[in-house]
């Protein structure tokens, strides 16, 4: 009876172990670690190879693209990651356009196959999925785009309070 | 007037709601039962009341209320009336007051029902529905009012408010912001009844469950009563799922149908709970075993289901910090932690009326395999948490922010579910009480033939990868193994009765409902699984530039850019139309129009175009930048193989369910 009983025991933790190993492994395959501009600076070489999830402002002069091989390239300057900070310094737009403006913002150049997106302009939000190739350029294979002026237009006609 | 008026009557059915909840406590306390009948009155004229304030709300929007917020947000006047009225559900405060009608109806049929042999329930299921009720009007009325409206003030602002401020005058929009274009789609039209449907549904055997704890009547007789809304929640969040899938397949325009984002798990993981809580009662009523593990499932799926209700509407999940600062979110959790708390603390303290009556013996009898399918229902429940947690966890204790894509959930689940096509073939074998190696072997050599060939003859034609390999082996021996059933079935009617075929499996199924419908829906479930695995291991794309006349090639086929056309709709959108011609082995098959719409509010919409065949779908998308001009266009190409498996094993899903289901002549 015991034995019986234990059987099943076994086997349950069995099963939990190998859902364990699955997420833990899983985990560490696939992990994305959010970092901004002046971090993946400092961290240098040693974050190749990681996979990555950035945000930085897009500088507008710096945008090259290639409509034929769909190759594209443009720089980004650091803007902070954390959102009381980006409030702290007058909110989203402000510190993007802040970011573009200084020359002695780190700056980190790009480089992506696919569509132009339309949003990919000067002082847009980039946030981009990839990783630091030994070159020093950030390969992305996923980007993705926010404009704060668009959204600003995008509130109602001026209702407020809601 | 209308908003006033429909205001008024949520309020009303509040406080009539929070008597029914009183009433039914008393009365049951009490012993009395004209309290209990008072209680279950109280809760069935909920019905008709919050019936009216969704129509007050639906007439709102239908005739172009813009003062009215909800209707402003969510409705203009280019919409047809059809989208008018769905709009009901199109944003948060109207899919909550849609939900608290579907709970009202629903709590009312199980009330009106006749309880001569269970009247000791009644009181519980008032209280259990009642409360949840409550509940959400009360976040309707004091949060996501939909009736509230737009004021400007003497100072020149618009607020929204239900009342007049002071000096303040009624403000009405000519128009309206319109719905969302990306939900203007018939598969988003019902892809959120369907959803909430099965949500709702779960509550009912919910209450019973708690029902029985409360009055300890612990027998099975809660999963008879409940056994039909269990099938019809497990049905409608199903086809939820799937049409949601079909939704994103048609109208994201990213060649996928699934992409493990935090509000598509919060949608599947009451799913999660809720399909082995349909196996695993199965348990309790022929064995008595697992009673309190049936009644932790229901506990779960409810407290799940409250949750999707909350993430799958709000978006709350998309920012960390808008949890903390929207009001509904504390009190979500502390409701859901609440009834979490309360209903496990009821399950502990009846555990010991709940014990076996038997006790389970061989790892191979149906009930042990029953359990393992539960385990692993959990395991990819786990798994599902763990990757909405992760982020929160890990910012909190590295400080550093991490997160894991659909690779992570494709790679932890994807075995996990391996593991259940394999149970579906073996359970349905195994013996209650006791199998054994010997008498599962015996029952399974014939079909174990054609599945062991399988692998072979799909790698003979050249199919090297190992998932697949693995994969389509697995639902091959499902395949083989349940149609052998049937035919088992078939030949043993034919032999006997000396029936035709045809007159044997359908008395076969008949006869059996519930075993064979479940078999048919074993065999959609793989059928289904075929259509995953030929889309996620198989896709291959490609981008490219396409001048006029100039093509691509993917996967056998040819893709020649032909003409564009760019044009204003009638309903306002600008539309960038291309035409482009498919050739397979320079044979021309046909046109497709892939398609970039630009809604006036300048939300964009890229409708793919599609050429789809039982062994592939080649999917177009005019991906939108500039420049796009007749000369030269950019398009994405996906070359899905055997997707549309998928959608043909949902319809055969609810085949399976309705013979499964269809009512029997009486039995009780």
């Amino acid at each position: 009876m015991l034995a019986g009983r234990s059987k099943f025991f076994i086997g349950g933790l069995l099963v939990l172990a190998a859902v364990v190993y699955l997420i833990i492994t899983s985990t560490q395959a696939n992990a994305e670690y959010f970092m901004t501009v002046d971090e993946l600076h400092a961290e240098g070489q040693s974050a190749a190879g990681k996979s990555l999830r950035l945000s930085g402002a897009v500088v507008g002069e710096t945008i090259q693209y290639n409509p034929d091989t769909l190759t594209l390239t443009f720089e980004v300057a650091h803007v902070p990651g954390d959102n009381a900070e980006i409030e702290a310094q007058g909110g989203l737009a402000q510190v993007l356009h802040d970011a573009v403006v200084d020359p002695a913002r780190t700056r980190l150049t790009v480089s992506y196959t696919g569509a132009k997106p339309d949003l990919l302009q000067n002082e847009a939000q980039a946030i981009m999925t990839g990783h630091l190739g030994e070159d020093g350029i950030f390969y992305a294979d996923e980007l993705l785009l926010k404009c704060p002026t668009k959204y600003e237009e995008a509130v109602p006609e001026q209702v407020n309070g809601n | 007037m209308f908003a006033e008026f429909g205001f008024g009557i949520l309020i009303l059915t509040f406080a009539l709601s929070l008597f029914a909840v009183g009433a039914a406590v008393f009365g049951y306390y009490g012993k009395s039962d004209r309290w209990v009948e008072s209680a279950r009155r109280a809760q069935q004229l909920t019905f008709p009341l919050i019936t009216l304030a969704a129509l007050a709300l639906i007439y709102l929007l239908v005739t172009g209320h813009y003062e009215v917020k909800y209707v402003y947000s969510v409705t203009d006047v280019t919409m047809p009336l059809y989208l008018k009225v769905t709009a009901l559900w199109g944003g948060q405060p109207g899919s909550l007051l849609f939900w608290s009608w579907l709970l009202s109806a629903f709590a009312t049929a199980v009330t009106l029902r006749k309880w001569d042999r269970d009247r000791e329930f009644l009181p519980w299921v008032v209280v259990v529905t009642s409360v949840t009720l409550t509940f959400f009007l009360a976040l309707i009325i004091f949060f996501e009012n939909p009736f509230v409206r737009w004021w400007q003030t003497l100072s020149g602002d618009f607020v929204a408010q239900m009342f007049a401020p002071s000096g303040g005058v009624l403000a009405t929009p000519n128009n309206g912001e319109g719905l969302n274009p990306l939900l203007r789609h018939p598969g988003m039209i019902i892809h959120p009844p369907m959803l909430y449907l099965g949500f709702v549904s779960f509550v009912i055997p919910y209450a019973f469950a708690i029902a029985a704890l409360v009055t300890g009547r612990t027998d099975d007789r809660w999963i008879r009563l409940t056994r039909r809304w269990t099938l019809m929640a497990w049905l409608f969040l199903s086809c939820g799922l799937v049409l949601g899938m079909r939704w994103a397949y048609d109208v994201l325009g990213w060649g996928g149908y699934w992409g493990w984002d935090p509000v598509e798990i919060a949608a599947l993981m009451p799913w999660l709970t809720g399909t082995p809580f349909l196996h695993s009662v199965m348990i309790e009523e022929k064995r008595g075993m697992l009673k309190p593990w049936n009644i932790f499932l229901i506990i779960l799926t409810y407290s799940l289901v409250i949750f999707g209700t909350f993430l799958t509407r709000s978006g709350v999940l998309s920012s960390v910090h808008a949890f903390a600062q929207s009001a509904i979110g504390p009190m979500f959790f502390t409701f859901i932690g609440a009834t979490f708390i309360i209903s496990a603390a009821l399950l502990i303290t009846r555990w010991k009326d709940l014990r076996a009556s038997l006790p389970m013996n061989s790892m191979l009898s149906r009930e042990a395999l029953f359990l393992l399918n539960n385990l692993l229902f959990m395991g990819i429940l786990i798994v599902c948490l763990w990757g909405v947690l992760f982020p929160l966890i890990s910012e909190l204790v590295t400080g550093v922010k991490v997160t894991v894509g659909p690779p992570f959930y494709e790679r932890a689940v994807g075995p996990l579910f391996g593991a259940l096509i394999a149970l579906m073939g073996i359970a349905p074998l195994s013996a209650w009480g006791r199998s054994t190696v010997r008498t599962l072997g015996r029952a399974m050599w014939k079909p174990a033939i054609p599945t062991v060939l399988t692998p072979v003859i799909l790698f003979a034609f050249g199919m090297r990868n190992w998932i697949a390999l693995v994969g389509f082996t697995l639902i091959a021996f499902v395949l083989f193994i349940t149609l052998h059933e049937y035919w088992r079935g078939v030949r043993a009617r034919m032999n006997a009765q000396g029936e035709g075929f045809f007159t044997a499996l359908g008395r076969l199924a008949a006869r059996n409902r519930r075993r064979y419908g479940g078999y048919l829906i074993h065999i959609a479930l793989v059928v289904m699984a075929i259509g995953i695995l030929g889309i996620e291991v198989f896709q291959t794309t490609t981008q490219k530039s396409l001048a006029t006349g100039e093509s691509l090639d993917i996967s056998g086929y040819t893709v020649r850019y032909d003409s564009l056309a760019q044009f204003d709709h009638t309903d306002g959108r600008y539309v960038t139309r291309a035409v482009l011609s498919v050739f397979k082995d320079g044979e021309f098959l046909q046109e497709i129009y892939p398609r970039y719409d630009l809604y006036p509010s300048g939300q964009p919409m890229t409708i793919a175009g599609v050429r789809t065949t039982l062994a592939d779908d080649l999917y177009v998308v005019l991906v939108n930048w500039e420049d796009v001009s007749t000369a030269l266009a950019p398009f994405k190409v996906y070359h899905n193989p055997l997707i549309n498996w998928l959608w043909i094993g949902s319809i055969l899903f609810i085949i399976g369910y309705l013979v499964a289901a269809w009512p029997e002549k009486e039995q009780e």
